[in-house]
């Protein structure tokens, strides 16, 4: 009850604002709009697979930067002003996960809109399967940016994270399907979930929805989710008496 | 309302607050004094949950700190030092928000918003921005987030801090009317000697993590024969409490 109180209170906040929203979109579809007509002609694949990309690229620049938010609530004494309430502190964490999930849901869907304008053309029941996928990842990294925020002094958050968004993002294959890549590389890419999330999306649009690749991605979201939000609200209980 | 018994914190090898004692009944206003880096911030949050104590005991509000920090939530106000708003929130959102996490239903906590705003004299600011506020309305706005849930007890880190003379002077009716229409009971640390002598009905003194001596202020300066708050904090630590850099307390 208290996380949907704090997630519409979050939500009305961001919707006040509603530059925020599309912002964090900005950089996806300027892939979609400026690299995928390159992608879509180069051979390696279509919009079915560079959508799903840009869609974990979205997941990693919008809820993986989501910690950013709780820097300033810190600061500004806002976040002990909650923590003084009976409020349970996995709500305290839940609440602002789950505006960070419902916002990554409508910047995915009008990426979506903007892959099918330029040509893609994916099943509805894979669509739908790829976004709770991306509902579990930006669970996950939300919470992983929260309890970073909280971790790392202040100054150093947006420096930190934004690089390290970075590698983890080229390592996904989201621009490039890393079958591509050389062995070292290749390799290196299965040590980053992200590299399964984006696998089993491109999986869910190709329709192939009991393929390997689906099996696996969904097995290393719900994990990554659990594992997440469990850290979270360690790190949110670990400040308090 | 406060019973605490060798309550401790040590950050790494600094032991900030040193085994404090002290106990509070209901209806006081009590003021924690000393400089800054004391460990009057460090004791504050120990005392609202924020904070795990290494070692002691303590109840608040009647609940037990350590097996009931809940209770204590629900029982206790809490006002940090600075700021409990971020500049650019709306002020009766955030009160709202803050009245509904205290549990309070929706429109019981719309009304109790606006109540307590006319209250503190800030009817009419709801949708204004705490960095559109003048700082003494900004502290109020701070202070009511503390207030929502109707709490006994209500801490208040440096209420006045910052503040010009007139805004102090304002706060400390505002803190007088609390205690005399509710009778809240009021534990503020403050390091303006003259805002402990003209609102506490008592004086908690502490220096390096230690209470070093209490009472009420006419009975300090009695004891130390001294004339004002000033000379018994001068004839208790040996120095003066103005002189003290500004160090940032550990917190």
């Amino acid at each position: 009850m208290t996380t949907l109180i704090l997630t519409r209170h979050y939500l009305g906040e961001t919707f006040h604002n509603r530059l925020g929203v599309v912002f964090g979109a900005v950089q996806p579809a300027l892939y979609l709009v400026l690299f995928g007509p390159l992608f879509d002609r180069s051979g390696v694949g279509s919009w079915n697979v560079l959508v799903p990309g840009l869609l974990v690229q979205l997941g990693l620049m919008s809820a993986g930067l989501a910690g950013f938010g709780i820097v300033f609530d810190q600061r500004f004494g806002v976040l002990d002003r909650l923590r003084v309430t009976p409020a349970g502190r996995l709500s305290l964490l839940l609440g602002r996960v789950l505006k960070d999930a419902v916002v990554l849901l409508i910047q995915a869907v009008l990426l979506l809109a903007l892959g099918y304008a330029f040509g893609l053309r994916a099943p509805l029941l894979g669509v739908l399967l790829g976004l709770m996928l991306m509902t579990m990842l930006a669970i996950s990294l939300a919470s992983l940016s929260y309890a970073a925020a909280l971790r790392i002094r202040q100054e150093l958050f947006a420096p930190i994270t934004s690089t390290v968004v970075v590698p983890l993002l080229l390592l996904s294959g989201a621009f490039l399907p890393m079958s591509l890549a050389p062995r070292w590389l290749d390799i290196l890419s299965r040590f980053t979930p992200f590299r399964y999330v984006v696998e089993a999306v491109r999986g869910l649009f190709a329709g192939s929805y009991a393929s390997a690749p689906v099996l696996w991605g969904t097995v290393v979201s719900l994990v990554l989710a659990v594992a997440s939000v469990a850290v979270g609200v360690r790190i949110f209980q670990s400040e308090n008496a | 309302m406060i019973h605490v018994r060798g309550l401790s914190k040590k950050f790494g090898e600094v032991e900030a607050v040193r085994g404090v004692d002290l106990d509070v009944s209901g209806g006081e206003i009590v003021g924690f004094l000393g400089p800054n880096g004391a460990g009057k911030t460090t004791t504050l949050r120990m005392l609202t949950t924020l904070l795990r104590p290494t070692s002691g005991a303590a109840t608040v509000a009647g609940c037990d700190l350590f097996a009931d920090p809940a209770g204590v939530r629900r029982r206790i106000g809490y006002v940090a030092q600075g700021a409990m708003l971020s500049p650019f929130s709306v002020v009766g959102r955030e009160l709202e928000l803050q009245a509904r996490l205290q549990g309070l239903g929706r429109t019981e906590a719309r009304e109790r918003v606006a109540e307590l705003l006319a209250e503190l004299d800030l009817t009419g600011i709801d949708h204004r921005t705490p960095v559109s506020l003048s700082g003494g309305q900004k502290r109020r706005v701070d202070i009511a987030t503390g207030l929502l849930h109707r709490p006994a007890l209500v801490f208040l880190d440096e209420p006045t801090t910052g503040l010009d003379p007139q805004s102090r002077a304002n706060m400390w009716d505002h803190v007088r009317r609390l205690r005399e229409r509710h009778g809240m009971t009021v534990f503020l640390t403050t390091h303006y000697l003259e805002e402990a002598d003209a609102l506490c009905d008592r004086v908690l003194i502490i220096d390096h993590g230690r209470i070093v001596t209490s009472g009420t202020p006419g009975e300090l300066k009695s004891r130390h024969d001294a004339e004002t708050l000033d000379d018994v904090f001068l004839a208790v630590t040996g120095r003066e409490l103005r002189e003290e850099p500004r160090e940032k307390e550990a917190s």
